[in-house]
């Protein structure tokens, strides 16, 4: 899966938690602009494992601050 | 030229804040309470009044037990004041051996280590056990202390959703082939009061290959048979790895353990930081936990009456229309849902002003940003005693509008 394509998927999950309808780019933050506490954190977590089949640990999540980082995590976690 | 830094506490403006808009209502501190004389594990005087205490944690109402203060006396005047050293060195003293053996007889465990509180007990083991490459799974409504347990590590954090056995599993199954596993639940969670599906969960570790550790804190002393708790309750105690457990609530002094059958298990002794580097037990205190552990072994009775008084509690507040945190009796903790922190607060106070105390419970603390005014219960509450309780509720409610 290429980063497009990991971008197109993760997209269509943040919908129902960007609960402003922000515009999001690469550098759109979670706790910043989307304003993501540590409840919706764990939640959209949750729906980004189940959709790849993998774990984001809380330490993997301490360095992901953007959407850009986030789509780059998750991308360079395929076909491992 | 002078270098301006920031003020460090800048960070706790919010907090502060917070504080200051809910001191400014003119509520009285929650947060600030003095217990002046504390007559009995039940009655206290609390900021000047005669008080009925229902949150202390004080489950079995050991504290004043006269066995209990008697050993403790004896201790003070053989073994002195302090022990001023680690368990290592200087600091284990004879009563340290018998308040292990008492837990080892207690948990019919091979092996028990005694910490100098329950955040240490939590702290160390999980830090050390759980290294680098090793991942913990464990519970998103864990304790601080079992969250900090995993900061101080290495390893990796992976939490699931609140006593969901499903989302554990998907976060198992997706662990690397090859690595260790930790998986950390609790028997009692302490916020609501409710009870994990022990049998459940451990079952799915172990056919991931996990080692399962599990805190007692909240049920040790009254739930399960022998009172060792959830797991024992539910049948899964002989697969449970380790134990982490309190003196200060059922046993009612301070102090932390872990049991366990694990064969290499002392070595925790030389290479568990939070039981090294601190100053061990006083003698006193860990005569009086020896005491109050052997006594916990034989309280039949009194945990078929704190299940009453948990009962009675229950049924009464439901009825009055009160939400809890449980649609039934989990624990010896009723949690009532506060609307807000504002009306939380003032519930509190309503309530220290008819003679009782709870505990308000605030974010982030709290699960979902709840308030929660949290009742434990002790099997020294009379049954007359739960009815004044329902009659302070039913007062108090009505006065600020909750019912």
């Amino acid at each position: 899966m290429d980063r497009a394509e990991v971008d197109s998927r993760i997209r269509t999950i943040i919908e129902p938690f960007n609960k402003k309808s922000m515009k999001i780019t690469d550098a759109t933050s979670f706790a910043g602009d989307l304003e993501f506490d540590s409840l919706t954190v764990m939640d959209f977590v949750a729906a980004i494992e189940d959709e790849f089949d993998i774990i984001i640990s809380m330490n993997q999540q301490a360095e992901i601050e953007t959407y850009g980082q986030l789509v780059d995590a998750v991308t360079g976690m395929q076909g491992k | 030229m002078t270098a301006t830094a920031p003020d460090l506490f800048a960070k706790f403006d919010e907090i502060i804040q917070i504080r200051e808009n809910l001191l400014a209502s003119g509520v009285e501190d929650p947060f600030s309470l003095v217990m002046e004389k504390v007559l009995s594990p039940t009655r206290a005087i609390c900021n000047g009044r005669d008080t009925i205490l229902l949150g202390t944690y004080n489950y079995m109402g050991m504290t004043f037990d006269p066995d209990v203060i008697a050993a403790g006396k004896e201790a003070l005047d053989q073994f002195g004041s302090g022990t001023t050293g680690s368990r290592v060195l200087n600091g284990t003293y004879q009563g340290h051996r018998e308040v292990e053996d008492a837990l080892r007889e207690f948990y019919a465990m091979d092996h028990a280590m005694v910490f100098s509180t329950g955040y240490q007990a939590n702290l160390g083991i999980i830090s050390t056990i759980a290294g680098k490459g090793d991942y913990i799974v464990l519970d998103i409504d864990s304790h601080a202390s079992i969250w900090d347990g995993c900061a101080m590590g290495k390893a990796e954090v992976v939490p699931f959703k609140h006593n969901d056995i499903e989302a554990m599993e998907k976060r198992l199954r997706r662990i690397p082939e090859g690595a260790g596993i930790l998986v950390v639940l609790e028997g009692v969670y302490s916020m609501l009061g409710d009870v994990a599906p022990l049998k459940e969960m451990v079952a799915v570790a172990k056919k991931y290959g996990a080692m399962v550790l599990v805190d007692e804190a909240h049920s040790m002393g009254f739930i399960g048979e022998h009172g060792r708790g959830v797991a024992e309750d539910q049948g899964v105690l002989d697969q449970v790895d380790f134990v982490i457990g309190t003196f200060s609530k059922s046993v009612g002094t301070v102090g932390g353990f872990c049991v366990s059958n694990h064969p290499k298990f002392e070595i925790m002794r030389l290479v568990c930081r939070p039981y090294v580097f601190t100053a061990s037990l006083p003698p006193s205190v860990v005569a009086t936990a020896a005491t109050s552990v052997r006594k916990l072994m034989q309280a039949g009775e009194k945990r078929a009456h704190l299940w009453e008084n948990s009962r009675r509690l229950h049924a009464g507040l439901t009825e009055m229309g009160f939400t809890l945190g449980t649609s039934e009796p989990q624990s010896a903790i009723v949690a009532v849902i506060m609307p807000d922190l504002q009306k939380g607060a003032s519930m509190w106070e309503a309530l220290l002003h008819e003679g009782l105390y709870v505990n308000l419970a605030r974010p982030p603390a709290t699960p979902a940003n709840m308030t929660l005014l949290r009742c434990s219960l002790c099997a020294e509450h009379s049954s007359e005693e739960v009815e004044t309780i329902l009659g302070m509720f039913e007062r108090a409610g009505k006065a600020v509008g909750i019912i």
